[in-house]
């Protein structure tokens, strides 16, 4: 297996080692919950059913959105950009494991701590303060699946992101661009269900869905059968092919990296 | 006398000094921000769109329900106008104070102790860049827009009202940032949950209070005084009733909300920097 569930074993230590902090941040997270739940209370009230949901699905809606903000990072940002930055990538170059293998490992064991650490509060939050929908254990096994490919999803663009700093030697502009594709075409600002009938459409095809709508779709129920299977392929198509871009990319990147100092 | 003269004299040349110093220090990391131009662009560009977001959630809302808890779209986007400005004007000038953890962590803020300028100053001016300003015009649009919208008599004091609430959601925000960096003298790891007063009170405004549960509303209004940036004031713009039933002259306390916190505030600044103690190794 060698060096890579290493990789993410020493990332899942190292992302819980401050958990007051993260504890801290779920406290914001479920805040932004309860404020979210109450707007799209009062939207279902108005609305009752809209887009197939109910207002049930539409509170546990929100606190998902806040549970999956740390495991999917929709904020954006990769330690590596840090590294580009100060020519440190050099370094991890000349390890002898593959840059993308060895940041996704990093990723996937910074996704398993936020999970626990800030993804399960804003639910018990909602939970407490609300009437929200759980799963039955099917759904929960699928949901599972679904947070699994968000998560190599969320990766795959991230690291995409993260290259621009080879071309650009900062990433934020580009970052902050992206951060408003990711928060609204997610599902994060509101739900892709309540979006008007095009917009909608066009969102549920872009990949910023697989990182929150699909789950979180998954979660309520909202898609089994053949659904759940699309809704899977379809993260793990966007996943893929991103994943592959980002291969073809550090190619690229590499041959034109210059680090300076002596 | 004399002394009162000189001591005023002396207090107000001290507040030109630290908006001077401010302005030179914010100066400086503006022209480091320079260094990076197509960031710096797109940066600002995204920072508005970004703030823009919130408004695209607005009209979505609105687009599937003509009023969401008996407000209208014109309504709800002059809260959202008066808080988003008033939080991205106070996010502009003391927003990375929320830095302060940071620096007791890593040692850096005894760096800022020596030197000759308020550490608050150095703290708030840290990476002060002009992308950030792209924030304000996504509000400032959204006011233009929605205030000739709006299906009420304007009278003198409602115009007046508005500028007002303006400036005292800045006044409180501000307060508001200083009391959460302060937080962070005694408790390093608190700033990822007083992000939900700054941040979370910036969102929460942007919304009727007739959302939220009373409770939840007197919380908002008499412990963390959320309700004064604009909701209080917006009540008299618009000429509605307060769901909490509190008197008329609360819709006009703003102002002196603001100042008192503000006081508070610098309390507690300076009672964490009093009792800071470096971190030993």
């Amino acid at each position: 297996m060698g060096v890579i569930p290493w990789a993410s074993w020493y990332a899942l230590r190292r992302y819980s080692a401050y958990p007051l902090g993260s504890m801290a941040e779920a406290v914001t997270n479920s805040f932004f919950g309860v404020v979210r739940a109450a707007i799209l209370l009062a939207l279902w009230h108005a609305r009752p059913g809209l887009g197939g949901y109910d207002a049930t699905d539409a509170v546990t809606f929100s606190f998902l959105t806040q549970s999956l903000i740390g495991p999917v990072q929709i904020f954006g940002g990769m330690e590596l950009a840090q590294r580009i930055r100060s020519g440190d990538v050099a370094i991890d170059l000349h390890r002898p494991v593959d840059l993308q293998a060895w940041w996704l490992a990093d990723d996937v064991g910074r996704a398993m701590s936020t999970l626990v650490l800030r993804g399960l509060p804003p639910m018990v939050v909602g939970a407490l303060l609300f009437t929200v929908r759980l799963p039955d254990p099917g759904e929960a096994a699928a949901f599972a699946v679904s947070v699994g490919l968000a998560v190599l999803l969320s990766f795959a663009l991230r690291y995409l992101v993260t290259l621009a700093m080879f071309w650009l030697h900062d990433e934020r502009g580009v970052q902050a661009v992206t951060l408003v594709l990711s928060l609204f075409f997610s599902g994060m600002i509101i739900p892709l269900v309540a979006f008007p009938e095009t917009l909608g459409d066009v969102a549920r095809a872009l990949p910023w869905s697989g990182l929150i709508q699909v789950p979180a779709d998954v979660f309520l129920g909202h898609r089994t059968g053949g659904a759940l299977l699309s809704g899977l392929a379809f993260q793990a198509a966007w996943a893929a092919g991103l994943l592959v871009a980002g291969r073809l990319l550090t190619r690229a990147a590499t041959r034109r990296l210059e680090a300076q100092g002596g | 006398m004399v002394s009162g003269t000189v001591d005023g004299a002396g207090a107000s040349s001290r507040a030109v000094r630290a908006v001077s110093t401010y302005c030179l220090l914010a100066w400086t990391w503006i022209r480091a921000a320079a260094q990076y131009p197509v960031s710096i662009a797109l940066l600002a560009l995204g920072t508005m769109v970004t703030a823009g977001l919130d408004i695209i959630g607005i009209l979505v809302l609105f687009s599937r329900a003509p009023r969401i808890a008996g407000f209208t779209s014109s309504e709800v986007l002059l809260l959202y106008g008066t808080s988003a400005l008033s939080f991205a004007t106070s996010d502009i000038l003391l927003g990375t104070t929320e830095r302060l953890g940071e620096h007791v962590r890593e040692g850096t803020l005894d760096a800022l102790l020596v030197r000759p300028v308020s550490p608050l100053i150095q703290i708030a001016t840290e990476d002060f860049s002009p992308r950030r300003f792209g924030r304000l015009v996504p509000p400032a649009l959204v006011l233009a827009l929605a205030l000739p919208g709006l299906p009420i008599a304007w009278t003198p004091g409602r115009v007046a009202m508005v500028p007002v609430m303006v400036v005292s959601g800045v006044v409180i925000f501000g307060g508001l940032w200083v009391l959460c960096a302060a937080l962070q003298f005694v408790l390093l790891n608190s700033q990822g949950a007083t992000k939900a007063i700054t941040y979370g009170g910036a969102f929460l405004t942007q919304y009727p209070m007739t959302l939220f549960a009373r409770d939840f509303v007197r919380g908002v209004t008499f412990v963390v005084p959320l309700a004064f940036v604009n909701w209080a004031p917006a009540l008299y713009v618009l000429g509605r009733p307060d769901p909490l039933g509190l008197p008329g002259w609360t819709r006009f306390a703003s102002p002196v909300v603001g100042a008192a916190l503000c006081a508070v505030a610098a309390v507690a600044w300076r009672t964490g920097l009093r009792h800071y103690r470096s971190t030993g190794s």
